[in-house]
């Protein structure tokens, strides 16, 4: 019975999903031609009345904002916002005078939170790194919610800038680049010799750099989005010298898509493993190893490797859109 | 520890990695997956809102190996659960009601980026919920505003992208005052968990000590919040936003995204500081007389606004003034009133949205309220949702909101004095304007065109989607209607132990 | 003259506020994102301040000691660590906005994007 009624559901939904797959084409061939688009008399006298009756009271208000409104409003607001700004900084400063000197030991924050993780945190986490085992170990769900504020960015950034098939349809910018493909956005480097020399020296010296700080983040200063940076500086720098031809030879859209896809899963999946086991009281099985070997504090090295990768392709994701709108 | 107990974090999650698997996906599978996880977070949401209902009491949940102060932890309760289980059933049902004009509007090869960011507003809102730790709740915030703001800006129109930058600016404004104002809380406490904030808050309250310095961390973690929920006199950016964004995605953030900033606010109020401490603090009063502002300035513009879906923008801020009137009431029930009014306001002005969206679609696309004349006689559902939801802001008994002015005229009253009077007076008053731009656009529907009228001719589409969205906000605001006795209990009951 | 002492947060508010400022007088978008920055920055320089104690070393277990006289105050450089990466991304949003924003109205002045944007059709 009940199985029915779900397949009788699916069916249904499949259905509907296929129609609007249908009504979506049919919408986009539509905005292809809106302009063409055939109104009615009804319709036309409508757009009329409302146009005219908004440049009427456009007109009147402009008139007298022009002459004095904006001046006015303008600054009642910059004076509005000095006194805030005033009160803001006197209200602040009188409680920088209440805080603790700078540099003394009998700070509140330094109670038994920040003495666990120095007197602990290396047998409980395995990093020398006391930060790191902070961030990745102790307070790992703040960690895993940046990584998706990264991810955020990234998606509305490229959903913003990155250039489709349709893409000029909707946004001026893709447009533009669309109409023409060899502007300045398209611009592919020459041969310039003292570039691609230095490049060629650099770019594997500035990875190696990169490699080091992500894989020495629990021994070391630095960490998945440190050396992710350092990375993502490095294929930037690779593609100014060399051009983005070169660079999809290895690096496309959906390498960055794969890329982030794995690098996040393998994080969520092995964050789920120590929340879940957290959590129930299960001792976690993953070794923490010998403190200061490469191979030790348990997950935190993958943790910072996925990190590492995540900030490298989104750095240079972020440079390609910003500069060409696609990757 | 029972296995119903990890369905909290697990949902958040589960939530996560369907956000990163759906950006590998075409947009039919996005799409798919995302109704998916929406149904089953909800399932999940209300096995342990039945869970925390039967033992009456909350946990907390490690989020790690490590124990209160020194690890991240989710602390999960009746009022958490049941505000969860309102914001899972809107934002699943906005997303199918909204479903056909989402797909028309977004461009094609990105609308996986839409579902990505629903999902990441949906995880956001769950760990805002849920969290036990202000920096978390930071974090957080900021995943919110930044989704929140991608869908503004998901139509790609002009109109989209000033709306997008204008939320963007204030958004940020808002998280720059929240984030100064947890760290200089953390600063003279040395705490980020709730719990242990509290303690060291009442000892120094005890003592005296930086007496000056926490009334300015109250301020700055109110007027943050405040901003970012667009009460009275930051609401500039909201009306633009809600209004050009496509429909479920104005239905999500006036039901939800501002909806979870102000349980964020109880919550720093009832847990963080106490609440005895912050109504010796006058920010209350502040708050009190902002939301009575709101409530009759933003009636005022709903009554002048000229399309339909400017003026159900414009009643979420007298919404919202609302709330914050219940909240500056400075009494308990004054707060199970704010939270009454949030989960009935998220299942109405959702409804509100999809259903005016899709109508003016039907009537011609011009978005003149005037325009929607015999809307009833081409498309009676989305009428009558419409109706419905104008209806029940109106205050009509045996609807949601008739409760939450019931329950609010009643702590106006416990309080007495100066409150008193002026709820009341702006009760009234905000009823009346109601009554005038939701009874007049509800009746309009339901008028028969004559000939001579300047009625564009209907375009009817038909589609299910919108169809089972719109049906399951219906029965979603019929429900509360007819429990809100009960839900009103346990949100009572539920705040007696949130503290 | 506790606010000589505590010097660093003297500077972090006077950042904040002047950050506030260029984020509320400016029309210029690319100004006021500058002036969204300063503030984050000035939020970040606070909370590092509030970490550091006098004469001790970075939180990097060196030498098996593990007192906690020997090292700083590891959790505010933590939080900050997080705060720069939400930073970055909130930047990073707001420029490609204001990219596609300029392409469209081919200024970047917020209140003539504004008025503009008001005489599309809707």
């Amino acid at each position: 019975m009940k199985s029915k009624m779900m397949n009788k559901l699916s069916e249904w939904l499949t259905d509907e999903a296929s129609a609007l797959e249908r009504e979506m084409e049919a919408s986009q061939e539509r905005a292809a031609d809106e302009d063409e688009a055939a109104l009615t008399p009804a319709e036309i006298r409508w757009a009329q009345e409302e146009k005219e009756e908004e440049e009427r009271i456009a007109r009147r208000l402009n008139e007298w904002t022009d002459e004095t409104g904006t001046k006015i409003s303008r600054t009642l607001y910059s004076i509005l916002c000095l006194v805030i700004c005033l009160t803001l900084i006197v209200l602040l400063l009188y409680t920088v005078t209440e805080l603790p000197s700078f540099g003394s030991p009998d700070h509140p924050i330094n109670n038994e939170v920040s003495a666990r993780y120095i007197e602990k945190g290396l047998q409980e986490t395995g990093a020398v790194n006391i930060v790191t085992g902070m961030i990745l170990d102790y307070r790992a769900f703040d960690t895993l919610g940046e990584s998706s504020v990264l991810f955020t960015a990234a998606m509305v950034v490229l959903f913003l800038l990155r250039k489709d098939k349709e893409s000029h349809k909707y946004s001026p910018l893709a447009k533009v680049m669309h109409d023409n493909p060899h502007s300045d956005t398209y611009y592919e480097p020459k041969n310039d010799i003292i570039l691609q020399k230095t490049a060629f020296v650099l770019v594997p010296i500035v990875l190696l750099t990169g490699v080091y700080v992500v894989l020495n983040g629990h021994l070391s200063p630095g960490g998945g989005f440190s050396g992710g940076a350092i990375m993502g500086a490095g294929l930037i720098l690779y593609v100014i010298a060399f051009g983005f031809a070169k660079m999809r030879r290895f690096f496309t859209y959906k390498t960055y898509q794969f890329v982030v896809l794995i690098a996040l899963l393998t994080y969520a999946c092995s964050k789920c493993y120590s929340f879940f086991t957290g959590a129930n009281h299960i001792p976690s099985v993953i070794p923490l190893g010998t403190p200061g070997a490469i191979l030790s504090s348990g997950l935190i090295l993958v943790l910072n490797i996925c990190v590492g990768f995540v900030v490298t392709c989104t750095m240079y994701c972020f440079y390609a859109v910003f500069r060409k709108g696609e990757l | 520890m029972l296995f119903v107990q990890n369905f909290p974090f697990m949902t958040i999650l589960l939530t996560l990695i369907c956000a990163v698997v759906t950006s590998v996906l075409s947009g039919r599978n996005a799409r798919r997956l995302t109704i998916m996880m929406l149904s089953v977070v909800t399932v999940m949401t209300a096995a342990v809102m039945v869970y925390t209902l039967s033992t009456g009491d909350s946990y907390v949940y490690m989020m790690g190996h490590f124990p209160a102060p020194w690890g991240n932890e989710i602390r999960v309760g009746v009022l958490e659960t049941t505000m969860m289980m309102v914001f899972c059933v809107v934002i699943l049902f906005s997303f199918l009601g909204g479903m056909l004009p989402s797909i028309r509007e977004i461009e094609r090869s990105k609308y996986n980026i839409y579902c990505i960011l629903v999902d990441l507003l949906f995880l956001a809102l769950q760990a805002l919920v849920y969290t036990n730790d202000l920096f978390t709740a930071y974090v957080f915030i900021e995943i919110n505003t930044l989704a929140a703001a991608g869908l503004v800006m998901m139509r790609q129109k002009g109109r989209n992208l000033v709306a997008g930058v204008r939320y963007m600016i204030m958004n940020l404004l808002g998280s720059s005052l929240f984030l100064f104002g947890i760290v200089l809380l953390y600063s003279i406490t040395g705490h980020l968990l709730m719990e242990n904030i509290r303690e060291s808050v009442a000892v120094l309250v005890e003592t005296g000590e930086y007496k000056v310095p926490l009334t300015i961390v109250v301020a700055l973690i109110t007027v943050g919040l405040a901003l970012k929920s667009a009460l009275y006199p930051f609401e500039k950016w909201l009306p633009g936003a809600y209004s050009n964004a496509t429909p479920s995605v104005a239905a999500m953030l006036s039901s939800l995204v501002s909806k979870g900033y102000i349980f964020l606010l109880i919550k720093v109020y009832v847990r963080v500081i106490g609440f005895d401490v912050i109504c010796s603090m006058g920010v209350l009063d502040v708050l009190f007389i902002f939301g009575l502002m709101g409530m009759i300035m933003g009636s005022v513009s709903a009554v002048r606004a000229k399309t339909t879906r400017m003026m159900v923008a414009y009643s979420s801020v007298a919404q919202i003034g609302y709330i914050f009137t219940a909240l500056g009431l400075r009494s308990e029930i004054g707060i199970v009133c704010a939270l009454w009014h949030m989960a009935a306001h998220a299942a109405t002005k959702s409804m509100l949205f999809i259903s005016c969206a899709e109508m003016d679609d039907a009537c011609g696309g011009t978005h003149l309220r005037k325009n929607l004349r015999g809307a009833f006689y081409h498309s009676p559902l989305l009428a009558l949702a419409f109706s419905l939801g104008a209806i029940n802001l109106t205050g009509i008994p045996l609807l949601s909101v008739f409760m939450t002015k019931v329950t609010l005229v009643q702590a106006a009253i416990d309080v007495g004095g100066r409150h008193m009077g002026l709820v009341l007076g702006t009760v009234a008053i905000s009823t009346l304007l109601n009554a005038v731009y939701f009874l007049g656009t509800a009746v309009n529907l339901f008028t028969p065109t004559k000939e001579g009228d300047e009625v564009l001719p209907p375009t009817v589409r038909k589609n299910r989607y919108t169809v089972v969205g719109l049906i399951g906000l219906i029965a979603l605001n019929l429900v509360m209607g007819v429990l809100s006795q009960p839900i009103l209990t346990a949100l009572a009951e539920g705040l007696t132990r949130f503290a | 003259m506790q606010l000589l002492v505590n010097y660093e947060e003297t500077a972090a508010i006077i950042l904040f506020c002047i950050g506030f400022s260029t984020m509320m007088l400016h029309k210029n978008l690319i100004k006021k994102i500058i002036g969204m920055d300063m503030m984050d920055a000035a939020i970040f320089l606070f909370l590092a301040s509030q970490g550091y104690i006098e004469g001790r070393k970075a939180p990097i277990v060196a030498g098996g000691v593990q007192s906690v006289e020997a090292y700083i105050n590891p959790i505010p450089a933590g939080l900050v660590l997080t705060g720069i990466v939400v930073s970055v991304s909130v930047t990073a949003l707001m420029l490609a906005l204001a990219v596609r924003l300029y392409y469209r109205y081919h200024t970047l002045n917020l209140d003539e994007i504004i008025a503009l944007a008001g005489k599309e059709e809707v």
